[in-house]
């Protein structure tokens, strides 16, 4: 029965890490970005609904209503100004460029919300709450409304990415960049928008983990991204349901790892991760792997 | 320059004009000193062997390159500095060399997005759909799962809906059988009837003879000859071509017809139709 508990809870914490990984996916799949400093970004947008709730008093849960478009804009506008920099220099420069702002923003928080751990109260015994499968088996509110969150955030994408007019761009910018100029688009305000919606997803990824943990200036480097990237790598590159599937591989593997010893929780998660990189490096899922 | 515009019979001010044009591949000086005019409704043929700087006049005139030197003013204005996008939004749209369709894209998403930006004008998704039958009921395919010709036929499609001015057309021809080619070609009437310039690149210099009511002749990044089909000879039209000199140039075709390099008298099928043809 333990066992099947640790496959339940990793697959629902592979909610949270999708949450972490699809804004990262979808940066790589459509400028061939590989945002650095995705997490401690994740880690702003929980902080910035920290701050929200003090100052403003909305519901816990209601925040995302202004922070994800706050992190929108502010993805939009990196994208336009530091990252599109970098980017016409080289890609390479972007791995630099995003370095740097995780550094920046790391040291950022630091220095004016020091190296204290805050969480996001939600005040409704939802944290606590959770309910029971036959006898052993004990299940978190919280965990349940992620892992339905971050479906509904890849079902909203995919929506977007198909049926709108400004996903059909971001995939035909990311098909072929010259071409779609020819048509009379401007890649660059695509990649905007590709990046807000990337923002979008990593503002509700940063509240998801500071309402499940507690979230540090660090949490954004050792936490999320790379849980983001393994998730990422394992799904298959560029893969949208392939962050889900990756995510929830990563989380029944570390699931496993604690059940057996739980110092090896962390550890056990990134040796599938290896063994994905060796065996199957294109992930998982490897319909972008063929085109 | 040989650009014999004075009796041309579109007349009036030119829709696009390119003047002393010099482009840079790094060191190389691809384009020197070229100018054309464009006028409204003519069908511009571009003619030139391989790296002759066809591809790289029409890219420059699309916004892809940026001149080094020289101007394209399109409709009386100065367009060198704006931004390809932009370009087509005003009316020079491009159908790139090897087509480039969006390959994760399907058949009708293409169109939506040559169409995004369109002007107003006549051309529609259902024009494009009703001038080539088999699209529309193929609408929901990949591009992959299309033949070269059908790939070739979406990418002007593509560019169509857009509703431009000058239909700037790369190499239309290449790594085409022969008889789709000319079903390709077939369609130009229609096109030119809806108000459109055209303005082609092709290494077929027969084709482009048959279609064009201009010819400019390019070699190594310089104009050899300029003028209308009818105007020039078999014989100037291959001394051109690869550059057999002035004096070549000036000798009368009868002369020409007897090189043995020469493929055929009247329509000078000098170039090869391209890398591996397919159906």
């Amino acid at each position: 029965m333990d066992w099947v508990n640790a496959i339940i809870q990793g697959i629902l914490t592979g909610g949270l890490y999708a949450l972490f990984a699809c804004g990262l996916s979808l940066m790589f799949g459509v400028m061939k970005v590989v945002n650095l400093a995705h997490g401690d970004l994740a880690v702003v947008a929980g902080y910035v609904a920290i701050g929200v709730i003090t100052v403003t008093h909305v519901p816990v849960l209601w925040s995302f209503l202004i922070v994800v478009p706050v992190m929108a804009v502010l993805g939009y506008v990196l994208q336009r100004t530091v990252i599109q920099g970098a980017l016409d220099r080289s890609v390479l420069t972007t791995l630099i460029v995003t370095f740097g702002l995780s550094v920046v923003i790391e040291n950022g928080l630091l220095q004016f919300f020091t190296a204290n751990s805050r969480a996001i109260g939600t005040g409704l015994g939802l944290v606590r709450g959770s309910f029971t499968l036959g006898s052993q088996i004990q299940i978190g509110y919280l965990l349940v409304v992620i892992f339905a969150v971050a479906v509904v955030v890849l079902l909203v994408l995919q929506y977007f990415l198909t049926a709108s007019k400004y996903g059909r761009l971001i995939r035909a910018v990311a098909d072929d960049r010259e071409a779609a100029q020819l048509a009379g688009a401007d890649y660059r305000h695509v990649f905007g928008i590709a990046a807000a919606v990337a923002f979008g997803t990593v503002a509700l990824a940063g509240i998801a983990y500071g309402m499940y943990s507690q979230l540090q200036p660090t949490t954004g480097t050792d936490t999320i991204l790379l849980f983001a990237f393994a998730a990422v790598v394992i799904g298959g590159l560029g893969s949208l349901w392939g962050t889900l599937l990756g995510g929830i591989v990563l989380g029944v593997a570390q699931q496993i790892g604690a059940q057996i010893n739980i110092s090896y929780e962390v550890l056990a998660g990134y040796l599938v991760f290896l063994a994905v990189l060796v065996l199957r490096p294109q992930g998982l899922t490897s319909r972008r792997a063929q085109s | 320059m040989p650009s014999a515009a004075a009796d041309r019979p579109g007349n009036g001010t030119p829709l696009l004009e390119v003047s002393s044009l010099v482009v840079h591949h790094g060191q190389l000086r691809a384009l020197d000193a070229i100018s054309l005019r464009v006028f409204p409704g003519e069908v511009y043929a571009i003619i030139g062997a391989n790296g002759a700087g066809k591809s790289t006049l029409l890219r420059t005139i699309a916004g892809l390159h940026h001149p080094t030197a020289g101007s394209v003013r399109f409709d009386g204005e100065d367009v060198s500095r704006v931004r390809p996008e932009r370009r087509a939004k005003r009316g020079i749209v491009m159908v790139p060399e090897a087509r480039r369709l969006f390959g994760s894209l399907s058949v009708q998403e293409n169109l939506l997005v040559g169409a995004t930006y369109a002007r107003p004008g006549p051309w529609t998704i259902e024009r494009v759909y009703e001038m080539f039958g088999w699209m529309r009921e193929r609408r929901g395919q990949r591009t992959a799962q299309l033949s070269g010709g059908e790939q070739q036929a979406l990418a002007i499609g593509r560019a169509l809906v857009a509703n431009p001015r000058v239909l700037l057309l790369d190499e239309v021809s290449l790594g085409l059988a022969p008889v789709v080619v000319q079903r390709i070609y077939g369609m130009l009437p229609q096109i030119l009837a809806t108000g459109l310039t055209v303005l082609l690149v092709e290494q077929d210099v027969s084709q482009a003879l048959r279609v064009a009511t201009h010819i400019h002749c390019l070699l190594e990044g310089r104009t050899t000859l300029a003028g209308k089909p009818a105007d020039v000879t078999a014989g100037q039209v291959e001394a051109a071509y690869f550059g057999l000199g002035p004096a070549a140039a000036a000798a009368d075709g009868a002369e020409a017809a007897d090189t043995p390099g020469a493929a055929g008298g009247g329509s000078a099928d000098a170039a090869p139709p391209g890398e591996g043809s397919e159906p």
